[in-house]
């Protein structure tokens, strides 16, 4: 089981969840967050005073998938997140060392 | 508020009864009818005057950060209160002596008013019983004249903001509405000596009211200091965006709507054609100016800084409101326009000056109500040939030097007395939770 992240442009949400759903993916939990990469935020103007936007918003999804299915996801996941331009974000893979369906008590990847 | 045309409504009113037209039988009722309309236009003027104070509360309550939104909204509700108190026990007397001042007289010139309660006519007077029956009914004077007096503590609390505490604001507003508003007032609006030997014209008070609140939002502002982290130790300027610009923008409409009220009450007479016509010329030249203040700061913005900057255009709507006060009768639609706009120029280039002087003015109080209605007192010279240089300079001067004078001693007062900051820790935390316990915007609802 794999536990996959992506940071990707918030009006990027909806098309994603459409095409991760069309691949099988079955749950997913969303959280509005700020944060830079190289980008490392813009230059705005409040009232004559120039400021730095450091932390840009964001989407982040997580979700867990069978280790066989963590190819494709992240490839939809790339292709639709995807405009070319700066700021697209980022998707991490990391290891799952168990799961828990808190309703049944089913454990590994039957609890996905 | 022109003293003046108290005396020219009841001569227009005496020349309508001459006319033939007018029958033996229609004389009293001509003159009940002025009394009625004039009661009524101070009426409808107070209660848009009174909503101006809503207006001020969304627009401040926008423009701090989320976390000081229910002490803003405290803040206001409670002043009005306190200035509704403060001018029936003190201020309306004071600023209305009707001859009877403490120091001075009518002909040598009033400077200090009466000291009494505020009292109404009694219920179901006849026209026999009216305290002045060329005029209005003295419920709705006092009324309208009460809603000036609140409006100016108002402008203070937004410049303040985010730092102050709130029990020293309240003790500061009870002596500018008691006091220092109704003091300065009576020198012109009472019949002193502003208006008897210095010739002060401000229609609806650019100067008496909204350069007034700006005095004392300036001192008290230079006193408590700015927020934390709005200057860098290398004297860089950082930027406290607001929270919520569609509340701010909502104050705005609210107080342009009440500005109606405002300078058009100022008429303070509905009662003939003349004066009918006067006030709608007033409400047009209102709404011009409001305009030409929001297109001068939104052209102005995008060419110094490549983007339209919202804050700045309400602050400029609010300028060139505040600088056709003075005068909104006598210029064109053209001249009040052109009125308001240079208001609205002002708030673009002091905003930042007033940064470069580490003076923090949270909501732009200062540039709005402090220069442009220095700005709309002095433009009242291109309009009105009855204005002179020195019959408009010189009360500004003598007006600025005694509210930033006493308002500087009494903000000092607060200060080393009971304090008027609160603690870094508070101010970091935010006052809703440190002073109030209470978050305008809880971030979980508990269901």
């Amino acid at each position: 089981m794999k536990l996959i992240i992506a940071i990707i442009k918030p009006f990027k949400l909806e098309e994603v969840r459409e095409a991760l759903t069309s691949v099988g993916v079955q749950g997913l939990t969303v959280s509005e967050v700020k944060g830079y990469g190289r980008q490392s935020g813009h230059t705005e103007i409040y009232r004559g005073a120039e400021y730095v936007v450091n932390f840009v918003p964001k989407i982040k999804l997580e979700l867990a998938v069978a280790d066989s299915d963590v190819a494709t996801v992240v490839e939809t996941l790339a292709a639709t997140a995807k405009t070319g331009k700066i700021g697209d974000g980022k998707i991490f893979v990391l290891n799952v060392e168990q799961t828990l369906r808190i309703r049944t008590g089913e454990t590994g990847e039957e609890a996905l | 508020m022109k003293t003046l045309s108290k005396i020219a409504g009841i001569s227009a009113a005496t020349a309508l009864i001459a006319s033939p037209a007018f029958a033996q039988a229609g004389v009293e009722a001509a003159d009940h009818t002025a009394f009625i309309l004039n009661s009524v236009l101070f009426l409808m003027g107070g209660f848009l005057v009174f909503w101006m104070a809503a207006g001020f509360t969304m627009l401040e309550a926008g423009l701090v950060r989320s976390k000081n939104v229910t002490m803003q909204l405290t803040k206001n509700i409670v002043l009005f209160a306190l200035a509704a108190i403060a001018y029936y026990l003190i201020g309306y007397n004071v600023m209305y002596p009707l001859g009877n001042w403490s120091i001075g007289s009518d002909e040598t010139g009033g400077y200090l008013g009466a000291f009494g309660v505020a009292i109404l006519e009694a219920v179901g007077i006849s026209a026999e019983g009216a305290d002045d029956l060329g005029y209005a009914s003295t419920g709705s004077d006092f009324f309208f004249q009460l809603m000036f007096c609140a409006a100016t503590a108002s402008i203070v609390s937004g410049a303040l903001a985010e730092r102050i505490k709130l029990w020293p604001f309240l003790i500061f507003t009870v002596i500018l509405t008691g006091l220092i508003y109704p003091i300065q007032a009576s020198w012109k609006w009472g019949g002193g000596f502003l208006d008897s030997q210095w010739g002060f014209l401000d229609f609806a008070g650019s100067t008496v009211v909204h350069s007034v609140g700006g005095w004392a939002a300036l001192a008290g502002a230079i006193i408590l200091g700015p927020r934390i982290g709005k200057y860098a130790k290398d004297g860089k300027v950082i930027p406290i965006l607001g929270s919520n610009l569609p509340l701010a923008t909502l104050g705005v409409f609210i107080l342009w709507l009440g500005w109606f009220g405002f300078n058009g009450g100022s008429q303070l007479a509905m009662g003939t054609i003349g004066d009918v016509a006067d006030v709608s010329r007033i409400f047009s030249n209102t709404n011009a100016a409001a305009a030409g203040g929001v297109i001068a700061a939104l052209a102005l913005t995008q060419l110094l800084y490549k983007k339209p900057d919202l804050t700045m255009i309400l602050n400029g709507a609010l300028a060139g409101l505040v600088a056709i006060t003075a005068e909104p009768l006598t210029p064109t639609l053209g001249q009040a326009t052109l009125i308001g706009a240079v208001g609205g120029a002002i708030v673009v280039f002091a905003v930042p000056m007033l940064d470069k002087l580490k003076i923090d003015d949270t909501v732009g109080a200062i540039p709005v109500h402090l220069l442009a209605g220095i700005w709309g007192t002095l433009a009242v010279l291109f309009t009105n040939s009855d204005a002179t240089f020195m019959g408009q300079i010189v009360p500004i001067i003598i007006i600025g030097v005694f509210v930033f004078t006493v308002s500087y001693a009494v903000w000092t007062i607060l200060k080393v007395t009971v304090g008027i900051r609160v603690s870094e820790e508070n101010e970091i935390m935010g006052l809703d939770m440190s002073e109030l316990g209470m978050e305008a915007y809880p971030e979980f609802a508990r269901h």
